[in-house]
């Protein structure tokens, strides 16, 4: 199993970290840099998380670094702490200050969140360099070593072999997050949110979440930072090195845990070898490194925008179905009662300035009934849609599932009471599998947070999600492909995708926006039995369609609008032969 | 506090705000025609003041080494890029404004810095050997990724102000320079002493702001500029070459960050780098407005002035930090009032 290697694999490279220090294979100075690369290694790990996949950009993680270490230094300098006592207090003043600057930061949208970090990041780090409490410009000495069972860890060497355990502990922990469900949700907010949202992703805490954990990687490098150096002063957590930290992890690879690494090795080396080598070979000192730094820097960019580790090494491997029992299944929600209301949708008007694009709808959808929403181009089905699914504000009227309002809830709420959705215009994420993609529908039916992930504590949950995931992959025909990336598959089978992580919110409706288009002939009878089936599970479903065949052979009663209004209801055959529907769709 | 520390402190926060108000500005042009955070954008500022410097001093500014510099590699960059429609007119075209132009202006420099021509000939010769580099920047460093992320394009940016700085400590030096005012007599207004400098600053600002809002709503090229910002694509459709825009909006931030450079050399002592404080401060005024509107900007840079002032009087040791911690208050406002899929817009 997939998993078992990767925990022998890290065991293996954790006796390496511990041995190699001390078999006189690395030179005494390598050893040093090391201990700076893995330290740098962790912030950049944090940042993988924080911005390759989460889409969050922060420039500021150098005044993490510097909270953690400087926290450390106050404590045990002028408090008496020793360097063990004070690990986890660092932490939660690294935690604590990103929860203030996320809260305020992370719900920016676009370009407004890395400039924010910016900011944020200078205010900071000008804060250390004038704190006279924290010696401003000079910093502190005297910071004790780590010491181990009363032998200080003053030797790099053994410096090392706690820096790159924590590294490989990082490692580990990131690469769970990652597999688990709350790391699908991260990976889900990259691409815009809105998918997230509908399979009931708390987006905002979501991004905080991992804005914190980012935070705290760079708050254990300062940690480390401050016994290792056993001196701080403001330099290294300004701008400066917030921009090489981020350098390091799109270089690596942003997206890509072990990137960072790469990334981290990469620019402390290109860095030391620049001061090293450049004075020799245009004879004056110092003056040109940064000046190769930057056009390295922008080169890196303009050939290689993705980062060295996807070209050297492809594509990450697919995550696998589980192989051992899930033991027991996901719990269901009980279903209403068959031909109860489930929705309804009474007198709802959407407005764009002058442009009513809805206009006093009303109609419903009973438990166990597939109603079809028709109508030619512009008549406002798919803002219909996007109201009762509430990814749009209604202007007036009201609409309920299973009795309760949900207009003007969220698209989480709505989602949580038991609606499901594809879209019209497939929204996955390319580069998770089609198994992770349809995890993410069930969402709601797990509870374990990051932490837990991040431990591997989730795993007899993970197992049933992935279970649920695969069995609804089955049902739609696609298992074949549940392995790969979502982004390689046909524009057909993406909408079976969505139509399986939909089903597996466990849904008591269904709402399915063009579910028909682009599949073919086969593909459309398959999914034609499986809304019937759906049907007789006593699930509701609204397709907003284009296909009449497809809709006119499936649905039990159709909606007509025309022009934001509703022209007709009834069933197929009334539908049919009703002159304003002819004339709606053939004109005069 | 009495009122007359209150109107001189008033005084500096103007003068500093409306230098800050023309990177501010230049930032938000450049961003919107090209969407890159012109970090460099503060060595501008720098390289102007250093230039007028060199000049009255009746040397030949180092600018012209760091022009051909730049002017060697935009050609090969322009060649490179170009390297499938190269013809002998294109061939002509990049040389001749990429190698032939900086030359020319390196002659005339070099002849006009020992004369000690007087004050309007150094600000306009160092104007004119700046500006050439905003659309080599472009070429050389943005150009090659037009198409890439607003975070990639950032990063560059940050890359590209590096090395700029890093040149411009080879070929400044590490030692500061402060120049003459551009006007010596002083005035005063009530009791309040205000010197020709301060009357210069605000004045230029003014008149530059004014020329810039006429250019945006009266010319094509203005226009062309502004449909490039709001739908690229749509101005490509149209016709517009964005390559093109993204040069002009490059020179155009260059051309204000030496008016800047010029105006801000007479108050503070320049360094190599002391452009990017600048640009920082610029660029927290831009965010302020919100990094579209021209005349928010322009306010914004003046709060930001006007804050700075006041606050290096009451604590100077955290003017910084309160500087830059400005942005926190308005983030949160945005984020309060951000909407629920602020992306997809």
């Amino acid at each position: 199993m997939r998993a078992g290697i990767g925990r022998i694999t890290a065991v293996l490279v954790a006796v390496v970290v511990v041995v190699l220090p001390f078999t006189g294979l690395m030179p005494a100075y390598w050893v040093t840099l090391f201990n700076y690369i893995g330290i740098a290694s962790l912030v950049a790990i944090g940042l993988v998380l924080l911005t390759g996949v989460g889409g969050m950009t922060s420039f500021g993680q150098a005044a993490f670094v510097g909270v953690g270490a400087y926290t450390t230094s106050v404590l045990t300098v002028q408090m008496g702490f020793s360097p063990w006592a004070s690990l986890p207090l660092s932490l939660a003043a690294t935690a604590l200050g990103a929860v203030l600057l996320g809260a305020v930061t992370v719900r920016l949208s676009g370009h407004f969140l890395p400039l924010g970090t910016i900011a944020w990041g200078a205010a900071i780090f000008y804060l250390f360099g004038n704190l006279s409490a924290l010696g401003a410009h000079d910093g502190m000495s005297g910071i004790p070593p780590l010491e181990l069972g009363g032998h200080a860890l003053i030797d790099a060497r053994q410096y090392f072999v706690v820096v790159w355990l924590a590294v490989v502990l990082s490692v580990v922990a990131a690469h769970n997050l990652l597999r688990a469900r709350t790391g699908r949700a991260v990976r889900a907010l990259r691409r815009g949110a809105i998918a997230a949202e509908a399979f009931g992703v708390d987006v905002p805490a979501a991004k905080l979440k991992v804005f914190v954990l980012a935070a705290v990687l760079a708050g254990l490098a300062g940690w480390l930072y401050a016994h290792f150096q056993r001196s701080v002063a403001p330099g290294p957590f300004g701008l400066n090195a917030g921009i090489e930290y981020l350098l390091m992890a799109v270089v690596g690879g942003a997206g890509r845990v072990y990137g960072a690494i790469a990334g981290a090795t990469g620019i402390t080396f290109l860095r030391d070898q620049v001061q090293d080598v450049l004075p020799l070979l245009v004879g004056s000192a110092g003056n040109y490194e940064i000046v190769v730094f930057g056009a390295v820097l922008v080169l890196a960019l303009q050939i290689a925008p993705q980062g060295v580790w996807p070209i050297v090494f492809g594509p990450p491997p697919a995550v696998q179905p589980p192989r051992r029992s899930a033991g027991g299944m996901l719990g269901r929600r009980e279903m209403p009662e068959r031909g109860s209301a489930l929705l309804e949708v009474d007198s709802v008007t959407r407005t764009y300035g002058g442009l009513v694009a809805v206009n006093q709808v009303s109609f419903g959808v009973r438990a166990g009934e597939i109603v079809g929403l028709i109508g030619p181009n512009g008549a406002g089905k798919s803002t219909t849609f996007n109201l009762i699914c509430g990814a749009l504000a209604i202007d007036r009227g009201e609409i309920r599932l299973r009795g309760e309002t949900i207009a003007g809830s969220t698209p989480q709420r709505i989602a949580a009471r038991g609606l499901g959705r594809t879209f019209q215009h497939a929204d996955v994420v390319a580069e998770m599998s089609v198994l992770e993609n349809v995890a993410l529908g069930a969402h709601l039916r797990g509870e374990a947070g990051m932490l837990r992930a991040l431990l591997r504590l989730d795993r007899d949950e993970e197992a049933r999600l992935l279970d649920e995931a695969m069995r609804q992959i089955r049902r739609v025909g696609l298992a074949d492909v549940a392995e790969r990336p979502a982004g390689t598959l046909a524009l057909g089978q993406l909408r079976l995708v969505e139509v399986a992580r939909a089903l597996c919110l466990d849904p008591v409706l269904v709402l399915m926006d063009e579910p028909a288009a682009g599949l073919r002939h086969g593909e459309k009878k398959a999914l034609a039995a499986l809304l019937r089936e759906l049907r007789g599970e006593g699930v509701g479903v609204l397709l907003v369609e284009h296909d009449m065949d497809f809709v006119m052979s499936l649905a039990d009663r159709l909606v007509v609008l025309d022009f934001g209004t509703k022209i007709a209801e009834g069933t197929p055959a009334t539908i049919r032969s009703d002159p304003k529907v002819l004339d709606a769709y053939l004109g005069t | 506090m009495d009122s007359t520390i209150f109107l001189f402190l008033v005084q500096d926060g103007v003068i500093n705000g409306a230098i800050y108000a023309l990177a501010a500005i230049a930032l938000v042009l450049v961003f919107a025609v090209t969407r890159v955070i012109l970090v460099p954008q503060g060595e501008f500022i720098a390289f102007g003041a250093m230039t007028v410097a060199a000049f009255e001093a009746g040397r030949t500014p180092p600018t012209i080494w760091l022009l051909l510099v730049l002017g060697v590699l935009s050609t090969v960059a322009s060649l490179i890029q170009e390297r499938h429609v190269l013809g002998p007119r294109a061939i002509a075209r990049i040389v001749s404004i990429n190698l032939l132009l900086p030359v020319l202006l390196a002659y005339l420099a070099a002849i006009a810095a020992p004369a000690k021509t007087g004050t309007l000939v150094h600000v306009v010769l160092a104007i004119a050997l700046i500006v050439p580099m905003g659309p080599m920047l472009y070429r050389v460093a943005f150009a090659p990724m037009a198409q890439a992320s607003v975070l990639v394009l950032l990063i560059a940016a940050f890359g590209v102000h590096f090395s700029l700085m890093g040149l411009g400590l080879v070929f400044f030096g590490a030692e500061g320079v402060a120049t003459q005012p551009l006007i010596s007599r002083d005035f005063s207004l009530g009791d309040i002493p205000v010197t020709g400098q301060s009357v210069a600053v605000v004045a230029t600002t003014v008149v530059l702001l004014v020329v810039f809002a006429l250019f945006f709503e009266r010319t094509l090229l203005g226009k062309a500029l502004r449909a490039c910002s709001s739908n690229r694509l749509g101005a490509r459709l149209v016709g517009v070459p964005t390559a093109l825009a993204g040069e002009i909006a490059f020179a155009l931030a260059a051309a204000m960050g030496a008016v800047a450079g010029v105006l801000a050399g007479p108050i503070i002592t320049t360094f190599y780098d002391s452009g990017f404080l600048i640009g920082l401060k610029a660029f927290v005024a831009a965010i302020l407005g919100g990094l579209v509107s021209f005349p928010l900007t322009a306010l914004a840079s003046l709060g930001v002035g006007i804050a700075e002032a006041f606050f290096s009087f009451w604590t100077s040791n955290f003017k910084e930090v309160l500087v830059f911690g400005l942005i926190l208050p308005v983030l949160l406002w945005r984020s309060l009032r951000a909407p629920a899929h602020a992306e997809d817009e």
